[in-house]
């Protein structure tokens, strides 16, 4: 199972922003795979099914010709052409997943054709639903509300290890020659979360939609709460390497030799080591973050074990949910 | 300056002017008929007193202190100026609703920034403004702040465009400030230091609403402002204050009548807990509750204390289930409004259903509007469970994934009053989901029991059939709401030629086109406004109803994607001001 969901990142990770605007893949939230007329590419069914998560049983679903027309519109074939501004392309932009590089969405043909198998065997069982959310302003819920909707609600009894792609997106602006900007793709454009330092009484606030991976965030911590005397260029610049002369040493957040260390605070209250699960399942869990001393961060432990005891349950669930053929 | 300016030379006594019919004198000197006007309250009321004649109209512009706009484009700041001369209190709405959905590109306009320029050079002694769904930058808020000494009450609804500058500048300018009300701001990161620029002795505070602002505010500046305005009664704070943080403002605010809480997540030690518990069961004056962010069963018992006189509980930040929600029910014997998320789920619903019975609004809003985690959600079940146990409900906002046709009409037959009906089948299209029928039955049942509404919503599958009902039975009308809806242009028709008091119509894919849009020539002058996004209408359409209707400003939404003879998004509205000037390139008037 823990080889699933390893292999089931590299699917998200490898979809990069220029492939998804060459080739259209829906690959957003819902597995929506319908909308954009002409310009649509059915993209490789494995690819499509692994990224975007949800539950198990959005892997169960056949990918029908349906899947691959257009959305929801009842208009005439008249208009059809035109009804592509209501339809949105929920794009990943590449922010999800740690080092890797930008590469071609096509997954290793291997696990392409295991999805694929699971899907046939398992049964159709999506429907429109998945279309949802391609489309503009529907359903008319605000968008600040669905913010604080997404990080609040309780989940049932599986917890949505794979569907932490939404929280990895960030709003995708398009701001084309006349100074349109439009938003593609489900509008969770923010995920602030407390940040405290020990020894500063005053938190701030982080954007964590704003980072793809834990070092851009290590980085913007470093930047929050290490006042440096040197103005300038201070950005990606900053390395790990030892001190620079007449500065700040910098937190090394990430390093675990440092003086500090980036904990959270997690769904169910306990607090753990930041860096050690994925960065999306870190997204989903995340409440709080609190940058402690090393010193006081030696209980903080167990935190594999945690995980592990969680992957179990969770297969557990989804063997159960694999036998549910019909719908 | 003197705040009364003498009246020019145009009053009636003296109207000798040979251009206008003349009148047979007023029974009443001007004084008796302004003294009487000025009782009257209501902008209808006023607007129908002002066509009674001239006399009466202007008697009516001098006494008129409060001004509503419901359209911003709909009228000009200096046609304003021109017509009222002593206006204390200004409400202007800007963008049309569908603009909450992200269906506006951003810059569309709606600016307040001229209104407050005329207003600060013609109503010095301006002390309210309300505004919804317009933008208002620092530069406004800055100006607002210097320009009225008397300013007292700043209400933000829905808009955007502003930060903490903008925010600091009230807080430190507005000496008299009695209110700040800010709600469903953007979600931008405003900051949060304006709330420590309140001066040190500013203590006339009475609202004080930023539950929806994201950023952290100094809580000691915060308590101490609480705890000087002992006129406080409406206290909303966002999610950064935690709940010990509220224990500490609700001993210093009592009193308040209405209370927004910060965060409901904390551990807290049993002392802790019982100080909060203590501290909500002091606020006997409770009427209105809102905010707890991530409130759950073991925290939410604190609450008990404070609910018995509770008339309006808004859960819609804290996604209960049903459990732990039907207990906090038990103590909520009074609530009239009631908006939950539906992880409470039917079973909750029947919770309402029992303990609820003065109920009269209820909203039920999704925790998974894309439907990524499947979960139930509400039912019609639910639904019914409340008709049967709250038989006056009245107002109706329900989104859910499936409905039936049978239940809305039991529905509506057990609450006949419905006012506004607002349905949100989730599924664009989707059919009753027992007999695979169009929802046609459930619109008409509505339209015909219940003859007092006033708003509607409809969705799921619907046939032009919907529309022939609606245009036939609902009398009362004003606001109409339609999505992914009707068959052809007749539906649209139906409505237009119908409804007799619809002001809003709204609508978006849909198959309606031209001959629809053009079938309303005459009605659209009676209503404040039309929109028309993803149907059939083309620009010849659009043009030709600009032709026809000069006094209609027929507004096309360019989308950069779309085809030339399209006409994507559409917005009519009339106006005496003709067509905009702020409009911007995407913006096309006809």
């Amino acid at each position: 199972m823990s080889t699933l969901s390893r292999e089931e990142n590299e699917m998200v990770m490898m979809s990069s922003e220029e492939s998804s605007n060459d080739s259209e893949l829906e690959l957003g939230l819902g597995l929506s795979l319908g909308g954009g007329k002409a310009k649509f590419k059915p993209p490789s069914p494995a690819a499509a099914t692994a990224a975007g998560g949800g539950s198990w049983d959005q892997y169960a679903r056949i990918l029908t010709a349906k899947d691959f027309r257009s959305g929801v519109s009842t208009k005439t074939s008249s208009s059809s052409s035109s009804s592509s501004s209501s339809v949105t392309k929920a794009n990943i932009n590449g922010s999800c997943g740690t080092k890797r590089t930008a590469e071609s969405p096509s997954s290793p043909p291997g696990l392409g054709v295991t999805l694929f198998v699971i899907s046939l065997i398992l049964g159709e069982s999506g429907t429109t639903l998945d279309k949802i959310s391609q489309v503009v302003g529907w359903p008319p819920v605000r968008s600040y509300r669905m913010n604080s909707l997404a990080n609040n609600a309780k989940s049932p009894v599986t917890k949505d290890f794979f569907s932490t792609v939404d929280k990895c997106k960030s709003k995708n602006i398009v701001v084309d020659k006349n100074n349109i900007t439009k938003e593609k793709g489900v509008r969770k454009t923010s995920l602030f979360v407390k940040v405290n330092m020990d020894g500063i009484p005053i938190g701030r606030k982080v954007d964590l939609n704003a980072h793809s991976c834990y070092e851009t965030l290590a980085r913007a911590l470093d930047d929050m709460f290490r006042p440096s005397a040197a103005v300038g260029p201070r950005r990606s610049n900053v390395d790990e390497q030892g001190v620079v002369a007449g500065t700040r040493q910098s937190l090394q957040l990430l390093d675990s030799s440092s003086d500090f260390v980036l904990t959270y605070e997690d769904k169910e209250g306990d607090w753990m080591l930041v860096g050690d699960v994925p960065w999306e399942m870190f997204l989903n869990s995340v409440r709080r973050l609190r940058i402690m001393r090393t010193a006081e961060a030696n209980g903080l432990g167990g935190h594999d074990v945690k995980i592990r005891f969680e992957l179990e349950f969770e297969r557990a669930w989804k063997i159960v949910l694999l036998a549910d053929v019909t719908k | 300056m003197d705040p009364e300016p003498k009246k020019p030379e145009d009053s009636p006594s003296n109207s000798a002017n040979s251009h206008t019919p003349v009148q047979p004198p007023s029974p009443f000197p001007d004084e008796v008929l302004e003294k009487v006007l000025s009782f009257i309250d209501s902008h209808k009321d006023r607007s129908s007193v002002s066509l009674v004649r001239k006399d009466w109209y202007n008697a009516e512009r001098w006494t008129r202190s409060k001004l509503f706009i419901g359209n911003c484009y709909s009228v000009s700041p200096e046609i304003v100026a021109r017509r009222f001369p002593r206006i204390k209190s200004i409400t202007l709405k800007g963008k049309p609703r569908f603009s909450d959905f992200n269906m506006l590109p951003r810059d569309w306009g709606a600016n307040v920034h001229s209104w407050l320029v005329m207003f600060a050079k013609v109503y010095p002694f301006l002390e309210e403004l309300r505004l919804k769904r317009m933008t208002v930058t620092d530069e406004s808020l800055e100006l607002l702040a210097k320009s009225f000494s008397g300013f007292k009450s700043l209400s933000l609804s829905s808009c955007d465009g502003f930060t903490d500058i903008g925010l600091k500048a009230i807080a430190s300018h507005c000496r008299n400030l009695t209110e700040l009300d800010i709600q469903d701001s953007v979600t931008e990161d405003v900051g949060g230091g304006w709330l420590s620029c309140f001066p040190e002795n500013f203590a006339s505070l009475e609202v004080l609403n930023f539950a929806s602002l994201n950023s952290e505010v100094s809580f000691d500046d915060l308590e101490r402002l609480v705890s000087r305005c002992k006129s406080l009664r409406v206290l909303k704070v966002n999610e950064s204050i935690t709940l010990d943080q509220l224990q500490r403002l609700l001993v210093h605010a009592p009193q308040l009548l209405e209370l927004g809480t910060g965060s409901f997540l904390q551990e807290l030690t049993p002392r802790q807990y019982e100080d909060i518990e203590s501290a909500f069961s002091n606020c006997k004056n409770l009427q209105i509750l809102s905010g707890l962010w991530e409130a759950n069963s073991l925290y939410l018992p604190v609450l008990y204390g404070a609910c018995a006189g509770l008339t309006f509980l808004n859960l819609s930040d804290a996604p209960l289930q049903s459990g732990e929600f039907a207990k906090l029910l038990a103590h909520c014997p009074n609530l009239r409004r009631l908006w939950v998320v539906d992880t409470v789920e039917d079973k909750g619903l029947e919770a309402v259903g029992s303990s609820c019975p003065l109920l009269e609004e209820l909203r039920v809003f999704p925790a998974d509007p894309y439907d990524r985690h499947h979960r139930d959600g509400v039912t019609e079940l639910g639904f019914l469970a409340v008709s049967r146990g709250c038989r006056n409900l009245h107002y109706v906002l329900y989104f859910c994934r499936r409905m039936t046709n049978a239940a809305v009409v039991t529905i509506v037959q057990n609450c006949p009053d419905f006012t506004h009906f607002r349905l949100c089948i989730m599924t664009p299209g989707q059919p009753d989901y027992l007999t695979n029928d169009p929802m046609d039955e459930a619109f008409a049942a509505v339209v015909k029991t219940c003859t007092k509404l006033k708003r509607l919503s409809v969705s799921g599958l619907l046939t032009d059939l919907t529309f022939e009902f609606i245009g036939k039975y609902a009398k009362n009308l004003e606001t109409l709401s339609v999505a992914f809806a009707g068959n052809s242009d007749w539906g649209m028709q139906c409505v237009l030629e119908g409804c007799p008091k619809l002001r809003k119509l709204e609508i978006r894919d849909s198959p309606f086109g031209n001959a629809a849009l053009l079938s309303g020539l005459k009605k659209y002058e009676m209503m404040r406004s039309l929109w028309m996004s993803d149907c059939n209408v083309t620009m010849k359409g659009c043009r030709l109803l600009a032709r026809e209707m000069p006094r209609l400003n027929v507004e096309v939404i360019m989308d950069e994607e779309s085809d030339e003879s399209q006409a994507d998004k559409v917005y009519v509205y009339r106006s005496v001001a003709g067509p905009r000037r702020d409009a911007p390139p995407f913006v096309l008037t006809l």
